[in-house]
């Protein structure tokens, strides 16, 4: 790793550069006159025996251009970065000029976004103009997993249907996106073993009225109200503190067929809604909970 | 070979000092027909900007909202095919007039001739003709030479400045340019221009074309023995010079004086030449005074002056003309038939396929709606390619005047449908108007 944080390879660099460019002068100085016969009209050099070339000389302004770009390189140089770890007079860096850019697109843009989020979340809901910007975020932002529509797919949750595994408030929904949720199902499986695991799943099923095996249900229910009962509740409605998702209704995060359950009993779940407060200002994260909510009215 | 035997060498510079030139003022057919060049080109120029349509400017190429407007039509970004087939219309044109009459761009439609012309124009008129303006030059500052150099080039200033707004006109809308403070971009990028046409016609002039310009260099490779091309006609003219038993030439050399490039045509073909003809026009007018034939310097081809048979239509340019045609008919379709909405189907790709409920089977799509014409409209969007498909909820967008709207669909069909991938198409149609109607395939995926 001395490669990297010696100052060698620096000067070995800024010297490269800087002969090369010496060289380059030195090199059209040479070619810019030709030794040739006193009655010559051709340029003294010949190919192949007997190929010579006329002399048409170029205009001398074409010369300066070369030397001016000389110039310009080492004007460059100096005022900016490129030579060595030599950082340039005028301070120039990339970091420097994305946040110049940003800066640029907040005077444009700030004004919009700092209305709206001066504005209650109820109140966007009524601005086509507020949803329509919250749709764009969504369709970049959340839409990989939540899906175009929303409507997610397995093991992403549905925005649509008005269920909400961690609260359905704006409050509520605005954490959830800032800082994420992680999700923890525990694995019951060896605790419990297959056949109450089986119960269990019967049970499960039978709280949002899907068919079931009623004696595995009365065998599922007793287990249920020892082990499950602390996160789901006694009645299966879950618990948006903990996102204990509400067994009771038709939303099911994994699927609602019984190997499905079973290896959600067996296994666990650890679903991850990832935290966007490092990708996302306040002002877009608070446009973006009005489209959501938009989504499930 | 001895040592001593050598030739005595001298330094020689590969580059030299440029020779100003001083055209003399011409006056002939092919003077006023690049006048004639001059005139429309640079109407078409500084007024086009002007030019309102549809309340907007009728020209105008708006790269920050990547749009450009020409008279009825919007091009977008998408549309870039034309820009394409444009260029390659211009390219096969240049061709094919090199071919039939060589550089007849260079000679009377080029920016860089025709500013030239001008700048010449209004040198003439302050500074006086060839001779006097060389004489100007030749003599000591005086109240004379720097009123009337500070003059012309105030003028060259003032019209390069106007040009150079005007270049920027048609990019920003010319009337908010000129009506209001304009911005740091549009300064420089007038200024630039303006400078280019002040440099380039005011004091670089034939260099451009000799030393710049590749089309001056590669020209040569569409020639051939049949092409027009100005020439001197030696066997009519030599031996030059004034009395008996000498040929028409009267070696007066008004053809030398006369040539932007500052060449001898006599000399035969020459890559400076640029194919303006004053040396024609310029020879008439002295044939006529001495009362011999006109047309010693003429467009003729290599074959003619050899006495062969000269055929303008061969090969060459029958396929180069033929080409040209094929596609100048094909742009000017397409574009008649281009349908002004454009659409693009992205599938969900995280979420492959929900089961819904019924039983039924849905896929989520992203469509893309470019409503290219300057109208609001609203369009419908169905699908169709299996049994029993249909869009599901709201299928009916609006998308206001020129702009882009991105519409999640879902696609919903029977459970009962093959698991795999099936082909489907969407068709968006714009409602209250015929013929607006596109047609896009995607992928409906089951399991």
């Amino acid at each position: 790793v001395s490669e990297f944080s010696s100052g060698f390879w620096d000067l070995y660099i800024a010297l490269v550069t800087l002969v090369s460019i010496v060289a380059c002068a030195v090199f059209l100085k040479s070619q810019s006159v030709r030794k040739v016969g006193a009655q010559s009209a051709t340029t003294g050099h010949t190919w192949d025996e007997d190929l010579a070339e006329y002399n048409n000389p170029l205009p001398l302004w074409w010369s300066w251009m070369f030397y001016i770009t000389i110039v310009f390189s080492l004007a460059y140089l100096v005022l900016y970065p490129g030579l060595g770890s030599w950082r340039g007079t005028l301070g120039w860096s990339q970091i420097g000029q994305l946040k110049e850019e940003q800066q640029q697109a907040d005077k444009q843009f700030g004004p919009l976004y700092r209305k709206f989020a001066a504005t209650e979340v109820e109140a966007l809901l009524k601005s086509p103009e507020a949803l329509a910007i919250g749709q764009k975020l969504f369709l970049n932002n959340c839409a990989q997993c939540h899906a175009s529509d929303g409507a997610g797919s397995r093991g992403f949750p549905n925005l649509t249907a008005g269920a909400w595994q961690w609260g359905g408030d704006a409050k509520t929904i605005k954490a959830t996106i800032t800082d994420g949720r992680t999700g923890v199902m525990p694995p019951f499986g060896a605790a419990l073993g297959e056949q109450d695991v089986k119960n269990v799943a019967q049970y499960v099923r039978s709280l949002s009225g899907l068919t079931a095996d009623a004696i595995r249900v009365a065998l599922g229910k007793e287990i249920y109200q020892k082990t499950c009962v602390a996160c789901l509740g006694a009645d299966g409605k879950g618990n948006p503190a903990l996102g204990a998702p509400n067994l009771t209704d038709q939303n099911w995060l994994h699927g609602s067929a019984e190997p499905v359950i079973i290896e959600t009993i067996t296994k666990g779940r650890n679903s991850q809604m990832p935290a966007h407060k490092a990708v996302l200002d306040e002002a877009k994260i608070h446009l973006l909970t009005a489209y959501v909510l938009s989504l499930s009215k | 070979v001895k040592l001593d035997d050598a030739p005595a060498l001298e330094e020689r510079s590969l580059y030299e000092v440029r020779e100003k030139i001083y055209p003399r003022a011409v006056r002939g057919w092919f003077a006023a027909s690049r006048w004639a060049l001059v005139w429309a080109t640079q109407l078409v120029f500084y007024g086009g900007a002007w030019l309102t349509w549809n309340d907007r400017q009728a020209v105008l190429f708006d790269i920050a909202r990547s749009k450009f407007y020409l008279f009825g039509l919007v091009f977008w970004p998408q549309d870039v095919i034309y820009l394409t087939v444009l260029l390659i219309i211009s390219a096969l044109a240049l061709f094919l007039f090199t071919a039939v009459a060589g550089r007849l761009w260079c000679g009377y439609a080029c920016p860089q001739t025709v500013y030239t012309e001008i700048f010449l124009w209004i040198e003439r008129v302050i500074e006086g003709d060839r001779n006097a303006r060389m004489r100007l030059d030749k003599g000591e500052i005086s109240a004379n030479k720097i009123l009337r150099k500070s003059a012309k080039h105030g003028i060259w200033l003032l019209l390069s400045l106007w040009t150079g707004i005007t270049f920027v006109g048609y990019f920003t809308p010319i009337r908010e340019l000129v009506s209001s403070t304009p911005g740091a971009w549009e300064t420089f990028w007038a200024l630039f221009y303006g400078f280019a046409t002040y440099g380039n016609a005011g004091w670089m002039r034939e260099q451009v074309c000799k030393y710049m310009c590749p089309y001056a260099r590669f020209q040569s490779a569409m020639f051939d023995k049949d092409t027009l091309v100005i020439t001197y006609d030696r066997a009519r003219g030599e031996p030059r010079g004034k009395g008996a038993g000498k040929g028409d030439c009267v070696d007066c050399g008004i053809c030398v004086q006369v040539c932007p490039t500052g060449i001898d045509i006599r000399d035969g073909l020459q890559y400076e030449c640029i194919g303006c003809a004053a040396c024609i026009d310029g020879c008439d007018q002295v044939m006529e005074r001495v009362g011999r034939p006109l047309k010693l310097i003429r467009y003729a081809t290599t074959h003619a002056m050899e006495g062969k048979r000269t055929r303008i239509l061969r090969p060459r340019v029958l396929v180069y003309s033929a080409i040209l045609g094929a596609i100048t008919v094909a742009l000017a379709a397409s574009l008649w038939l281009r349908v002004p909405l454009k659409v693009d189907v992205i599938r969900d790709r995280a979420a492959i396929a929900r089961e819904v409920d019924g039983g039924l089977i849905e896929n989520v799509y992203r469509l893309q709606l470019m409503n290219t014409t300057e109208q609001a409209r609203a369009f419908d969007i169905n699908v169709t390619g299996l049994p029993g498909i249909l869009v599901w909820g709201e299928n009916i967008t609006g998308v206001p005047a020129a702009e882009t709207r991105m519409v999640p669909v879902r696609v919903r069909v029977d459970a009962a449908t093959a698991p795999g991938s099936h082909p489907i198409e969407f068709t968006v149609r714009a409602l209250g108007v015929q013929g607006v109607e596109v047609r896009e395939g995607a992928v409906f995926i089951v399991r």
